[in-house]
């Protein structure tokens, strides 16, 4: 177990590497510099600007310089505000996408497992058209119409909750809401088919043969081993999460990374891009490091192996 | 195998016949009947993405100012002018008009980016998992990079990259967008068409094949990859929501397919912003990519439960 | 291999344990179970499958009945029927009676019937890998039927536990209560399945083709295994099994099952000596011998198993029979005795005045 921890440790050095790379190589070749979107500046202010942000410097010296940065967790300076470096960007804004990704990945599970189990229990009667009516609007909702869906009903025309910022509870919910949508949706869907597939199998017999109560044997003996193949797909879900979420943060208005990602993308802020960029990647890597590493102790047929 | 037994003469006890794969798959399948539903959607999309443009009242990019200002310049809503039976936009472009624009463009999102996915997940997954060893590791390491990059990020990174580019404008940015979602798609096929044939590769019937002297060529198109083909069917089906959903995010954001061509998601960011005044210029679209998700994931579904009938929740 | 343990029990539980065993010894005469008119049908979209087909045996106290045939034949289900572990749907008990120690189980509450399952009969499944919970500690699983229905507590339950295992044959029990049913190998899981069986002491034991899933060096020293238990504690068993040779070394009596019906039944050794029904001679012909040549093809029984829909009135076997006449096509035949006490058999042939003797 911990030879496969450490491979996977390991192996995220070189994908990182590769991400990193593609990214700038996507930047760099887009034509025109970071200057040439938003003012008109004269040569000699872009020559300037330029030397300043070694944009003169051959590519690989560049990626290197950057790359360097990286190691000593420098991310350099902003191009689009000129006096303010990309730590300081993401350092404000970092706290608040993981309290957002955290609650929308709390909502998911709390509330896609349960109604996953309440439809495979009540296969084929009400629960199970319940759930799976609700799987189904979830997931062929895609989140930003979801999340004008919610402002629409709640915001303006319930007025139970604030369409912008994120400054206490009430300002938490549609965001996180319009987030999780379609998690909770896949997630339904997962573990109702997994408790199915459980349903048949072999040892529910025995366990049912041995006398036990019924409610023992859905809760020991089903949604004990139905919910192991779903921790599989969490992995995926954080990552959808991840990058799901800079959407939200901007249709919302919340003050975290993802916010500036677009307008980064935009305006050519290079190191910005760059930042986030590995950043985002890093987070996925590292959550489905976690999940593997879960899954793989949870499942004694792997953790005594 | 399709064999049939006949009823042995003289016996008025019957004995059971034996049918194909497929046909007993479409027997279940036919059963489905949210699978039908979902087949009747896709047809549906079909239908309005090939025809749809041909049908339609006026080209999607004309705009009957005229219109507009005739209705005390606001939009029209749907059902009021026959001329315009869904309405119109600020612009006066007629709805039904976009929207089908915006169905052929989903529709050639979903088909296209599944045949990158096809060409490039189909033969790299059969090569892994045929020769295997060193070739195979190599391979799957590559993939691992493909998977650790977040879909979405990637998507946007080279749409933004290459808008600008020739190849970025061809066809209003649809072939830009459809290579890149087909990019980040294709390991999943890849990984299942390498698992079948790993698995296949050692049974009895690969063995008798080439006691037999059959080229491993001919094997692997001829044997294997026909008993792949179920799971990448369902697999393709299931990957088409994703792809969808994938360009219409993209083109809310603004990138993707550039005006004035119409995809579902441009017209949801055309009338986010007066969705309180204006609600049917984000819920048509919006619902168009609902019953279009859904129709692809219920046949997606069923397709599964029909080909593996071990999987299938009902008896 | 026996480790001295020493059981937690109150003085009590040992009291009611000892009566029942006692109970059990002295009730020798009277039947354990009766079985009349047992039919169990599957809804399938195809049709009804008449999979148990007005089914009637006995089986005696601490007596072994084997019930044999081959796939398909229905033997399975009967024995699922018999606990009404049938899944439903699509599969109903239709009709018929199953006495079990002077009760109806058919009758009973649902609540009723859990509680007899595990406590007063056990089962023994096919596949020991499939059958045990990966997820869960054999300990645990051996010690939930006990602790469900003994009444025992968790120390108690589990010195049990050690003792079953050491009786079932697992060498340091008590070091294995806590490993998972992926650590044992397949025999040894086989066990760990008869010592959940056994558990609470049970009257009757269904095992159903306990050894198919086991190689057969194995499979020897599972039967002994059932064998010897059973005997030590007056347990009936009725053992299902497509095995022939299985059946002959274990069974005291033998019930041959063919489309969901009992075609021939008697003590063991009259069964194979001198069996009167063409599907057991095909059966008893099929198995290879010791001095058949190399070159000889291995004989096999012509034709399929016959589809359990819409069966008419005509002898089930009749297609595949080379002894067949007009009249097995035109009304199936009762279960009627021969020559031997307790002998039964299906067919219009073999009986008083028919065309083979």
């Amino acid at each position: 177990m911990v030879g496969f921890i450490i491979r996977r440790v390991l192996w995220l050095i070189p994908v990182l590497f590769v991400v990193s790379l593609i990214t700038f190589a996507f930047m760099h070749m887009v034509p025109g510099g970071p200057w040439s979107y938003e003012k008109q500046l004269n040569a000699g202010t872009i020559n300037r600007l330029n030397a300043i942000y070694h944009l003169n410097d051959p590519i690989w010296q560049q990626y290197l310089t950057w790359l360097l940065g990286v190691l000593r967790f420098d991310f350099g300076p902003s191009f689009r505000y000129s006096d303010r470096t990309v730590n300081d960007i993401l350092a404000d804004g970092w706290l608040t996408t993981v309290h957002l990704g955290a609650m929308a990945f709390g909502l998911s599970v709390f509330v896609g497992i349960p109604l996953g189990i309440i439809g495979a229990l009540g296969h084929n009667r009400l629960p199970d058209y319940v759930a799976t009516a609700v799987s189904m609007v979830g997931i062929a909702t895609p989140s930003f119409v979801l999340a004008i869906l919610l402002i629409v009903i709640f915001s303006v025309g319930l007025d139970w909750f604030p369409s912008r910022g994120w400054k206490g509870p009430d300002t938490w919910v549609l965001p996180v809401v319009a987030l999780s949508g379609y998690q909770i949706a896949q997630i339904a869907r997962y573990t109702r088919a997994s408790m199915l597939e459980v349903t048949r199998k072999d040892y529910v017999r025995t366990a049912h043969s041995k006398g036990i109560r019924n409610t023992a044997v859905v809760v020991r003996h089903m949604i004990r081993n139905a919910l192991i193949p779903v921790i599989t797909i969490l992995g995926p879900i954080l990552a959808f999460l991840v990058t799901g979420s800079f959407i939200i943060e901007n249709f919302f208005g919340i003050p975290g990374i993802g916010r500036n990602y677009i307008a980064a993308i935009g305006g050519r802020d290079y190191s910005m891009i760059m930042a986030t960029t590995i950043i985002y990647a890093f987070a996925v890597a590292f959550l489905n490091l976690i999940v593997d590493v879960m899954y793989a102790y949870i499942d004694p047929r792997i953790r005594y192996s | 195998m399709a064999t049939q037994t006949k009823a042995i003469p003289n016996a008025p006890v019957a004995v059971r016949r034996s049918e194909g794969v497929w046909r007993d798959a479409w027997k279940r399948l036919r059963k489905n009947r949210l699978a039908i539903v979902g087949g009747f959607g896709v047809l549906l999309l079909a239908f309005a993405g090939i025809f749809g443009p041909m049908l339609a009242p006026h080209p999607y990019q004309v705009q009957d100012i005229a219109a507009v200002v005739a209705n005390g310049n606001e939009p029209l809503p749907p059902f009021q002018d026959m001329n315009h039976p869904l309405g119109t936009d600020q612009l006066g472009r007629d709805l039904m008009s976009r929207l089908l624009d915006g169905a052929q463009v989903s529709l050639t999102v979903a088909m296209v980016v599944q045949l990158v996915v096809l060409f490039i997940g189909v033969p790299l997954g059969a090569i892994a998992g045929w020769v295997g060893g060193r070739l195979d590791t190599y391979l799957m390491r590559v993939t691992d990079i493909f998977y650790a990059f977040p879909d979405l990020l990637f998507i946007i990174l080279m749409s933004v990259a290459f808008r600008e580019t020739a190849f970025g404008r061809a066809l209003n940015g649809v072939l830009l967008v459809f290579v890149a979602i087909g990019l980040t798609s294709w390991v999943t096929v890849a990984r299942l068409v390498r698992g079948q044939l790993l698995s296949l590769k050692e049974t009895e019937f690969v063995e008798a094949a080439r006691a037999i002297g059959v080229n491993d060529r001919n094997i692997v198109t001829k044997h294997l990859l026909p008993n792949a083909i179920g799971p990448v069917i369902v697999a393709v089906t299931l990957g088409i929501p994703t792809a969808i959903l994938a360009e219409a995010t993209l083109a809310y954001l603004g990138i993707g397919v550039q005006p004035p061509r119409a995809s579902w998601g441009t017209l949801i960011n055309d009338g986010v912003n007066q969705i309180r005044v204006y609600p049917w210029l984000v819920l048509m679209p919006g619902t168009l990519i609902a019953l279009s998700l859904m129709s692809f994931t219920f046949l997606g579904d069923g397709l599964r439960d029909a080909l593996d009938p071990k999987l299938k929740g009902k008896q | 291999m026996e480790e001295a343990v020493s059981l937690d029990l109150t003085p009590e539980e040992a009291a009611r344990i000892t009566r029942e065993q006692g109970d059990r010894a002295g009730t020798k005469s009277k039947n354990l179970l009766t079985v009349r008119n047992l039919s169990t049908h599957f809804y399938t979209p195809d049709g009804v499958v008449t999979a148990v087909d007005d089914v009637n045996f006995e089986l005696g106290h601490g007596e072994t009945l084997g019930l044999v045939g081959e796939s398909g034949c229905g033997k399975s289900v009967t024995a699922l029927s018999l606990t009404r572990l049938v899944p439903d749907p699509p599969g109903k008990i239709v009709s018929g009676s199953v006495i079990f120690d002077g009760v109806d189980l058919l009758k009973l509450s649902e609540d009723g019937m859990r509680k007899l399952r595990g406590k007063e009969i056990g089962f023994i499944f096919q596949d020991p890998l499939t059958s045990l919970n990966p997820t869960l500690t054999i300990g645990f699983q051996i010690a939930e039927a006990i602790r469900q229905h003994m009444g025992l507590s968790k120390k108690a339950s589990y010195n049990r536990v050690v003792e079953l295992l050491s009786k079932v044959g697992i060498p340091k029990a008590k070091d294995r209560l806590g490993d998972y049913p992926h650590q044992f190998s397949g025999g040894m899981r086989q066990r760990v399945m008869i010592a959940i069986a056994l558990s609470c002491d049970p009257k009757l034991i269904l095992a159903d083709e306990p050894t198919t899933a086991l190689d057969v060096t194995i499979q020897a020293q599972i039967l002994e295994l059932i064998s010897v238990l059973s005997d030590e504690f007056g347990t009936a068993v009725l053992l299902i099994t497509h095995d022939l040779g299985i059946a002959a070394g274990m069974c005291d009596r033998v019930n041959v099952m063919y489309g969901g019906r009992i075609v021939e039944t008697g003590n063991t050794d009259v069964i194979f000596d001198n069996p009167r029904m063409p599907y057991a001679w095909g059966l008893l012909d099929s198995l290879p011998r010791l001095d058949d040549l190399r070159s000889d093809r291995l004989r096999t029984i012509e034709g399929l198993p016959p589809l359990l829909i819409n069966v008419p009135d005509a002898c089930r076997f009749n297609p595949r029979c080379s002894f067949t006449r007009d009249v097995c096509r035109e009304k199936e035949p009762e279960l009627t005795a021969r020559a031997e006490p307790g002998h039964f058999a299906r067919c219009w042939a073999t009986e008083p005045g028919g065309w083979i003797a």
